[in-house]
């Protein structure tokens, strides 16, 4: 064999086989995760800050089931559990998505469906077709639509919770004071859930994400213009329905989700934009008071319709005479 | 002075870490080697067909192996001694098996009778030089040029003389020296359009006149700034200023791609299949424009060209070998491996491919060789994010075709246009999964190979 296949001599030492390419940029999971929980901390902080030990109730439990049970699903399907991150992701979103004064039990259940059903069952991490944490949410709808449509003032730390009515019950009327309910707006000094009041704190986020490159502008930039857009076409104020409703929480961080929105710059603002006009669509015309939860699942069912036709044209791509 | 023209990129494409350990270190000529092995086919078309047997003695430039069919480069001997063995020999990358010529040195450097075109030679002056050029036969200038074995020593090595003849109905109106050397480590043509200037700058005279183009550039990454600078002075200093101007490009992978640098200096799209002379293009590497030179003024084959030796070696070295010298001869005289080196690697970081074996030769499309330590990854699942599409510089989508290659569906592949693929890696360079995605784009392309020819059978 020495004298047929190398050279005479040889010298004696092999080396190892690798593919090309043999550098890497240094992405992993893993970082990206943790880059998007860091992200997330701005809202969180935000929802803690308004909503005191309620907030941090719903967060420590939502993530302690959404890792809990997505260690289980593991476990089942004999798979290996990769502590990435993207099960904390999910559960704090979830938390963030929920009114303060929801029973933690309920939570908990959401948690499990989200991670269990919505995740684990679609084949894990990349495969889900659904925003995990949305159709949790959607789920609870359905399951205790009482408690997941109550909602009260900020409470801080210790003030008794009071039952209020959010931007969107009241239709978006604007008190008159208008510059004084833009700025609560903006900060988020308003009830809902716990981490999309704050529309300065979401951006910041979102902001995070931009800078680390971990989502392109494209879906939400589509996103927020479609809303303002189709908003003004109602004859409503298109700044209230900008910064209320979680609007900011949805486009930066639940319509970017990867796995379950299109692959391509193009498929991503016209799935942006459909998720933009659906929102206003949904507020304004459906029964249910908030938009953004709904219109995102409805455009996660399109994206690999989105996907198989908006396609970038090769380089090279000759125009057919 | 000329001032380049600076031209933005006009593809997606990264900016990698560009490790240059050697781009400050002069080029030095690497001592004879004892033996040289010399595959028969260095270059793309058909391997080339033996003229010498075993024991007989040989000179250096002289011709051992003639070109089959059109698309070949003839091999010469590098060293002057015996044939000692002729031995199949399997390359890295490859599943095919080549013919391969062992030479040992006899310890002179003996070399063949060679003759240059006399006219360039006897120039008095560099302008009279100019002129000479300019009334070059072009027949003759071909003939030489193939005879010498001249390939594209970018690392494509494709023969040169065919990129020198006017194509039928086509014409070239841009000719592009290609300086980039986008990847990371390799400083081979950074050096040599340092040291070897005014030959690189006559050598493209020679293209300038084959073709007769409109305009011409010289394209170089903003990263050498200093080659930037000689050429912008020396170019006007050798009354070429109308001629060809520099084009100072973006430093990112991978501009030097033929393709990708049409189409950032002149905005054109090499269609899908096609080269880019159905553009009205010509790109040549500027080693290979100096190489041209030699061939027409000394009658110089290409026995000998720059290598880059670096990453993981004690002392990183530019060196200028004998084609067929050992690697293994390269690291020893680079003071050897640093402890812990488990690849060795015969091309840039991007797309060169494992050397397994060191007694494996340099060949003529060798610029780098790379010495690394292995990293061990994690390779998971796809997630969806999109990186490798917005990474690929010719728009496709490279998760696509890892999914077809998994399920079989290779239809799939040459319906997103996999041809298209020049397997540069940046898809897997920003992967997050690690999924080893030029490997599959490989095994795609290599299935539908099989197929076509299957059906071709039928």
């Amino acid at each position: 064999m020495e004298e047929t296949t190398n050279t005479a001599g040889g010298s004696g030492i092999k080396y190892l086989i690798s593919h090309a390419p043999h550098a890497w940029k240094g992405e992993s999971v893993s970082r990206i995760m943790w880059l998007v929980i860091a992200a997330l901390l701005f809202p969180t902080a935000a929802g803690i800050y308004y909503f005191g030990f309620n907030a941090i109730g719903v967060i420590i439990v939502s993530v302690l089931f959404a890792v809990g049970t997505e260690w289980v699903c593991k476990h089942m399907r004999g798979k290996p559990f990769i502590m990435d991150g993207s099960a904390v992701v999910t559960g704090l979103l979830l938390a963030l998505i929920m009114p303060p004064t929801i029973p933690l039990w309920m939570v908990a259940v959401g948690a499990i469906f989200s991670i269990g059903i919505a995740k684990e069952v679609f084949g894990g991490l990349g495969y889900n077709v659904f925003n995990p944490a949305l159709a949790g949410r959607a789920f609870m709808m359905v399951c205790f639509a009482q408690p997941l449509t109550t909602w009260v003032a900020p409470t801080f730390f210790g003030a008794d919770a009071v039952t209020t009515a959010t931007p969107l019950n009241e239709n978006f009327i604007i008190p008159p004071e208008k510059a004084a309910f833009y700025w609560d707006l903006f900060i988020g000094n308003i009830g809902g859930s716990i981490g999309e009041t704050s529309f300065l704190l979401c951006l910041l986020g979102g902001i995070v994400l931009l800078a680390f490159k971990i989502i392109d502008w494209h879906i939400p930039v589509a996103f927020f213009g479609a809303v303002m857009i189709v908003a003004f076409l109602f004859g409503q104020d298109p700044v209230v329905h900008l910064l209320s409703g979680g609007l900011a929480l949805g486009a930066f961080f639940m319509a970017t989700d990867y796995a379950t929105s299109p692959l391509t710059m193009r498929g991503r603002l016209l799935f942006g934009a459909g998720c933009g006009i659906l929102t206003v669509l949904i507020r304004q015309l459906g029964g249910m008071p908030e938009g953004v939860c709904f219109s995102i699942l409805l455009m996660n069912s399109l994206t690999p319709l989105i996907d198989r036709h908006l396609q970038p044209k090769p380089f090279g791509s000759v125009k057919k005479a | 002075m000329q001032t380049a023209i600076k031209m933005k990129s006009a593809f997606t494409g990264q900016h990698q870490a560009e490790n240059k350990f050697t781009e400050h270190s002069p080029i030095v000529a690497l001592p004879l080697p004892e033996r040289v092995i010399l595959p028969l086919q260095q270059h793309i078309g058909a391997p080339c067909e033996l003229i010498v047997k075993k024991k007989d003695e040989v000179r250096v430039g002289q011709i051992i192996a003639e070109s089959k069919g059109f698309c070949s480069a003839p091999i010469h001997a590098t060293i002057s001694g015996t044939i000692t063995k002729v031995v199949p020999l399997i390359g890295p990358g490859n599943s095919n098996i080549v013919e391969a010529v062992e030479i040992t040195a006899d310890g002179d450097d003996q070399w063949a009778e060679m003759s240059g075109i006399a006219e360039l030679n006897s120039a008095p002056n560099p302008s009279a030089t100019l002129q000479a050029i300019a009334e070059l036969n072009r027949d003759d200038v071909i003939a030489r040029v193939k005879s010498a074995g001249l390939v594209g020593l970018g690392g494509a090595a494709f023969p040169t003389f065919i990129k020198l003849m006017k194509p039928q109905g086509k014409t070239i109106d841009t000719v592009i020296l290609n300086g980039c050397e986008c990847e990371p480590y390799i400083t081979s043509d950074h050096r040599a359009m340092l040291e070897y200037a005014r030959d690189v700058l006559l050598g493209f005279c020679v293209i300038y006149h084959m073709h007769e183009p409109q305009q011409a550039y010289i394209a170089i990454e903003d990263n050498k700034q200093d080659a930037i600078a000689l050429y912008s002075k020396l170019i006007p200093e050798m009354g070429l200023a109308g001629k060809i101007r520099v084009a100072s490009l973006k430093s990112q992978y991978p501009m030097g791609a033929e393709k990708t640098l049409i189409k950032t200096i002149l905005g054109r799209e090499v269609p899908i299949g096609a080269l880019p002379l159905d553009v009205g293009v010509v790109v040549q590497n500027v080693t290979t424009s100096k190489s041209i030179w030699d061939s027409l003024t000394q009658g110089k084959p290409l026995i000998d060209r720059v290598v880059t030796v670096t990453g993981a070696v004690k002392e990183p070295k530019n060196l200028l070998v004998r084609i067929g010298t050992p690697i293994q001869t390269l690291i020893d005289y680079c003071g050897g491996l640093q402890d812990g080196v488990t690849e060795i690697i015969a091309g840039g970081p991007m797309m060169g491919v494992s050397v397994t074996d060191t007694s494996y030769p340099v060949t003529k499309g060798t610029n780098c060789i790379l010495a690394k330590k292995t990293i061990p990854l994690q390779i998971s699942e796809c997630i969806n994010c999109g990186r490798c599409i917005s990474s690929c510089p010719m728009r496709l989508l490279p998760i696509m075709f890892v999914r077809a290659v998994k399920r079989n569906k290779y239809e799939v592949c040459s319906e997103y246009r996999i041809e298209n693929c020049m397997e540069c890696g940046s898809c897997a360079y920003g992967c997050p999964a690690n999924i080893p995605i030029v490997e599959f784009i490989k095994t795609g392309k290599m299935m539908l190979r099989r197929i076509k020819a299957a059906k071709k059978l039928a």
